[in-house]
């Protein structure tokens, strides 16, 4: 059972880490969640990108949500956007895509052209 | 809707976009009565009796991408297949309630879900907002409430990971000491 004591000791372990880091976040990426979004599985894709990021200690890249992009039909729905504000549209996103999202696009800096939605119109 | 939670993540959206600062879910499961009941209350900008009154109806809705909204005519036709309702008051600049319920051993019953995810995701989006979750099972209760771990976390964010870990594992296990044996599913 989890206890709020143990909070006390998240506390304790990440105050150091967070003196470290930098508060820039210079990259977002937007997660569509309204109700289209939510039903295509966009849930699991918020989270995988979260769970990636941690994974790779990038503190500079922001995560959040927004309502309905206008594309229902090619939900999940990611917009990756930049310090210097060019966005990319990744559609019919996955879990297993926004793990390799992270790697090849926020890490390495090339677009993953396949999931994109220039691809999905094709 | 493949189960409860998402239904639940779509309703608080609602909620954000009505400007709310404070939204209390309450999960409650009463196996003598058979009924489970769901009702999220925010304290957004409420919606006027013309609107409040047709919400129901897809073609209703505030947004401007599409002529449709189809959160709350799902969680209406979810509720209504396993014998449950939806009710909904709002008060304009007050805030709005949504409750909806289900006969728990009902076939086409949807399960409840990961909640934890949809706890997860919403506080990651939003960690502004103050969440309040109370699940109860009518001699048990079980309360999260996101103020409260900021108080205790001090200069910590509530999004830092660790601390997101650490709630989603707090909300499962709250599911499962609570809704253990009442909802007769499995509880992740």
């Amino acid at each position: 059972m989890k206890s709020l004591a143990e909070l006390e000791e998240i506390r304790k372990r990440t105050l150091d880490q967070i003196n470290l880091r930098t508060n820039n976040q210079d990259i977002r990426v937007v997660v569509g969640m309204a109700t289209c979004g939510i039903a295509a599985g966009a849930r699991p894709v918020m989270n995988a990108f979260v769970e990636e990021l941690n994974k790779r200690n990038l503190s500079n890249v922001a995560v959040t949500m927004t309502g309905c992009i206008g594309m229902c039909k090619l939900e999940p729905i990611v917009e990756v956007i930049d310090k210097d504000g060019s966005k990319v549209t990744y559609v019919k996103m996955t879990a297993e895509k926004a793990a390799r999202v992270v790697v090849e696009h926020i890490v390495n800096g090339r677009v993953c052209t396949e999931y994109t939605i220039a691809e999905a119109d094709k | 809707m493949r189960d409860l939670s998402l239904h639940l993540m779509d309703i608080i959206q609602n909620s954000i976009t009505a400007k709310a600062t404070r939204i209390s879910i309450l999960i409650c499961g009463d196996r003598e009565s058979d009924l489970l009941e769901i009702e999220v209350k925010d304290n957004g900008i409420g919606m006027e009796n013309d609107f409040l009154k047709d919400v129901t109806n897809p073609f209703t809705t505030t947004r401007d991408t599409r002529k449709v909204g189809l959160g709350i005519p799902l969680l209406e036709a979810s509720a209504k297949m396993a014998s449950g309702g939806l009710e909904i008051t709002s008060k304009k600049f007050i805030g709005t309630t949504v409750k909806a319920s289900f006969k728990i051993s009902h076939i086409d019953r949807l399960p409840l879900g990961d909640l934890a995810q949809t706890m997860e995701s919403l506080i990651i989006a939003r960690p502004d907002i103050e969440y309040d979750l109370t699940l109860d099972n009518k001699k048990e209760r079980f309360n999260f409430n996101s103020s409260d771990i900021k108080r205790r976390l001090g200069e910590v964010p509530i999004t830092h990971f660790e601390v997101i870990k650490w709630i989603g594992e707090y909300v499962n296990d709250g599911v499962k000491t609570i809704f253990g044996g009442i909802l007769d599913e499995i509880l992740s």
